[in-house]
């Protein structure tokens, strides 16, 4: 593994930050032949400050829902650069980040239509801390089922703004585009799995795909200390299923595969919604919703984390009258 | 299709045909596509040359018009010469990857198949699509024939790709009038073009692994004035390189469009003078001729380049003339005196001349309606009354509006 940090010193993120150490791994494991682009999000705001940037390899900006589309310009053009001998031939990496509003809202139009792209070799990394987070943590399509934000209070009248599920991002970016050769969830607190995954992805070629879980100290309210911890709890209780899908071929990885296999047993979602002051607000029910959502998740689903199509589909009871 | 040799090969087709050839001429890289009337039909040519392999590109189906503008911006940055375009509210979709490519400095050609801006159901041609993008460093152009596209969009490059410019380019043409309608044109060797096109070189700005760089990181108030003020040095001195661009390009090509900034016609001593973009030309310099033969001293002046905004001949076209009639094909709503955008910019332009003319405003051809040579006369007859009676009774007229 590489000793040199090309996401290095010069950042401003906040303390406990794990979108900060999700780069600086996927920038350790890319190595110096690498073009980055960065979407609008916390990631362009607090690291490419003019006079402060943090990459060692050359980074360009694009706009918030610009991550499928720059990474296709990118590639198509280093493709026709080459091919015309305007450019010498060599692997360029390239990769696209965006965080959860530009890729799974904003940007899923131009992201899924990118990964379509087969003929470009590049990676998009959505870096999800569940918020909008450096416009002041506003509700996404990412946001988790009762989560507090700053679209999503808790008030007098209604406890739950937040009444949506969280979307299954790297399900649908794996199902909807069959063509696609890597697919894969990870998070910072288990950087080998992250480092191996984007490798893999990078090596593999053609339009990739990876999604991390960022626990946010600041948007979900805990001590910065325990943003590792936080992150495996994610794992631990099972609502975080980390996985990848290499050449069409499913595989639950780390701790989630351990789940699977029996090994260890998945521990409660309590555990982790009690040490977040963003589900602060909710009763026993509404955990209890939560734990009930993620048995289903991993008891009936053909895939835990990713086909939600349950092995005995019930008759529905409309049909029975 | 011949294209071997170094002579001109002449040939019948559309005004978006005419810019496929010129982007296949120029070795474009890279360019995405997204359907939308008029503007589709240039894509349509380039995926067919790209196909018999007349034309080598990446060529990118997008999801829509923000990712095709997103698309060529980026390939852009990495050095490969691009192409895009759109129409009416597909231009306006990708405005934000449009403000983004020139204060990024990446001299994108694009085409504009001017089309109203849109519902109930507008289609034809209106000059508000291109005219939206006044304000944020893109150069525009309005082209009135087949050749003068092709010619312009190799100027384009030419004038975009230079160190002192490395701003984004919008070519203007009629919806249907000009891109459906079909036109013999020349197009010329690849050997000419290789003459006048230096390849593009974006220098130490260049993404690459070579080139360590950070391209657009947040400025804030920093430094946005200054980022400003570049761009504004860069469109000053457009005008300068419009004028290389064009003296060379009529040396190689044989082609002299004399005033690169706009093309008078029969101004000399003219009384009245009308002002238009784009192929309303056709129609009004028709006029002019009939009126001429019958000894009234009218002409016309069409408007090549708005951005950067041609003040000098304006001054020097219309100070002396005793009423000036601009016909717009857009209007402004609430502007200053109620009147079209083209007309504003000119009222403002003469505010610095010794002799103001009357100024009148004809707003027409909207959504598409045509302009005929019958319109142009009676457009011609009311200026020349206003002329005769020294004042103007009615300074913006809504022409031909049904009450």
């Amino acid at each position: 593994m590489a000793q040199t940090e090309y996401f290095d010193a010069g950042h401003r993120t906040c303390q406990g930050c794990e979108s900060a150490m999700v780069l600086r791994w996927v920038a350790k494991a890319a190595g110096p032949n690498t073009i980055v682009i960065g979407a609008t999000g916390c990631m362009y705001v607090a690291n490419t400050t003019y006079y402060t940037t943090a990459w060692a390899l050359p980074w360009i900006h694009t706009q918030l829902s610009g991550t499928g589309s720059a990474v296709v310009g990118t590639a198509a053009a280093l493709k026709a650069l080459m091919e015309k001998g305007k450019l010498p031939s060599e692997k360029i990496n390239v990769i696209g980040i965006c965080g959860d509003l530009g890729c799974a809202d904003a940007g899923l139009s131009e992201v899924s239509n990118a990964l379509t792209h087969t003929k470009y070799n590049f990676l998009i990394l959505m870096y999800d801390n569940e918020s909008s987070a450096n416009t002041d943590i506003q509700e996404t399509t990412m946001t988790p089922f009762g989560a507090l934000t700053t679209f999503s209070p808790s008030g007098k009248q209604i406890r739950i703004m937040k009444y949506r599920w969280k979307k299954n991002m790297a399900a649908m970016m794996a199902v909807g585009h069959p063509e696609i050769k890597y697919v894969a969830t990870a998070m910072a607190a288990d950087p080998i799995d992250l480092y191996n995954k984007v490798r893999k992805a990078l090596e593999i070629g053609g339009p990739t795909f990876i999604h991390t879980l960022d626990p946010c100290p600041k948007g979900w309210g805990y001590d910065p200390k325990y943003s590792h911890e936080i992150g495996k709890l994610a794992v631990e209780t099972g609502l975080w299923p980390l996985f990848e899908i290499e050449n069409g071929k499913f595989r639950l990885t780390g701790t989630s595969a351990r789940i699977a296999s029996g090994e260890i047993k998945r521990k409660p979602v309590k555990e982790y919604i009690s040490r977040q002051t963003r589900f602060k607000h909710l009763t026993d029910e509404d955990i209890e919703y939560i734990q009930r959502k993620v048995d289903e998740m991993w008891e009936k689903w053909l895939i835990p984390g990713l086909l939600p199509l349950t092995k005995e589909l019930p008759y529905p009871e409309t049909a029975k009258t | 299709m011949v294209l071997k040799g170094d002579e001109d090969v002449e040939v019948v087709g559309t005004g978006t045909d005419a810019v496929a050839y010129a982007l296949m001429l120029a070795d474009v890289d890279v360019t995405s596509a997204y359907p939308i009337r008029p503007y589709g039909g240039v894509m349509q040519t380039v995926a067919r040359l790209i196909a018999d392999g007349y034309m080598k590109a990446e060529y990118i189906v997008a999801a829509h018009e923000h990712d095709q503008f997103e698309i060529v911006k980026h390939a852009s940055a990495v050095g490969a010469r691009t192409f895009v375009g759109s129409s009416g509210v597909g231009w306006l979709l990708a405005i934000e990857a449009i403000v983004a490519t020139s204060t990024d400095r990446y001299p994108v050609v694009a085409l504009i198949g001017n089309r109203a801006l849109d519902d109930p159901g507008a289609y034809g041609v209106e000059h508000n699509d291109a005219l939206m993008v006044r304000d944020v460093g893109w150069l525009l152009t309005w082209v009135d024939a087949a050749q003068e596209a092709l010619d312009t969009t190799l100027i384009a490059y030419r004038v975009a790709e230079d160190p002192r410019i490395m701003l984004p380019v919008g070519i203007s043409m009629d919806g249907a009038f000009l891109t459906h309608s079909e036109h013999a044109f020349k197009i010329p060797p690849k050997s000419k073009v290789q003459k006048f096109l230096p390849p593009y070189d974006l220098g130490n700005r260049k993404l690459h692994p070579s080139n360590v760089i950070s391209v657009a990181p947040q400025v804030n108030e920093d430094w946005v004035t200054e980022l400003r003020k570049q761009m504004d040095e860069a469109m000053k001195n457009a005008r300068k390189v419009i004028e290389e661009a064009y003296r060379d390009f009529a040396k190689i090509f044989g082609r002299d469009y004399g005033n690169p900034f706009v093309e008078p016609y029969m101004v000399e001593d003219a009384d009245v003078v009308m002002i238009g973009m784009g192929t309303v030309s056709k129609p009004i310099k028709e006029a002019v001729r009939r009126l001429r033969a019958r000894g009234e001293k009218v002409g016309f002046l069409r408007i090549r380049w708005f951005r950067p905004f041609p003040t000098e001949d304006i001054i020097r076209y219309l100070s002396g003339v005793k009423v000036a009639a601009v016909v717009d094909r857009d209007y402004s709503f609430g502007s200053p005196f109620d009147g079209g955008a083209v007309f504003t910019e000119i009222r403002s332009a003469l505010y610095e001349a010794e002799h103001r003319p009357l100024m009148m405003n004809f707003i027409g051809g909207l959504g598409g309606r045509e302009i005929t040579y019958n319109d142009a006369i009676n457009m011609f007859n009311m200026a020349l009354d206003a002329a005769r009676k020294g004042k103007v009774e009615q300074r913006v007229i809504w022409y031909g509006v049904r009450e």
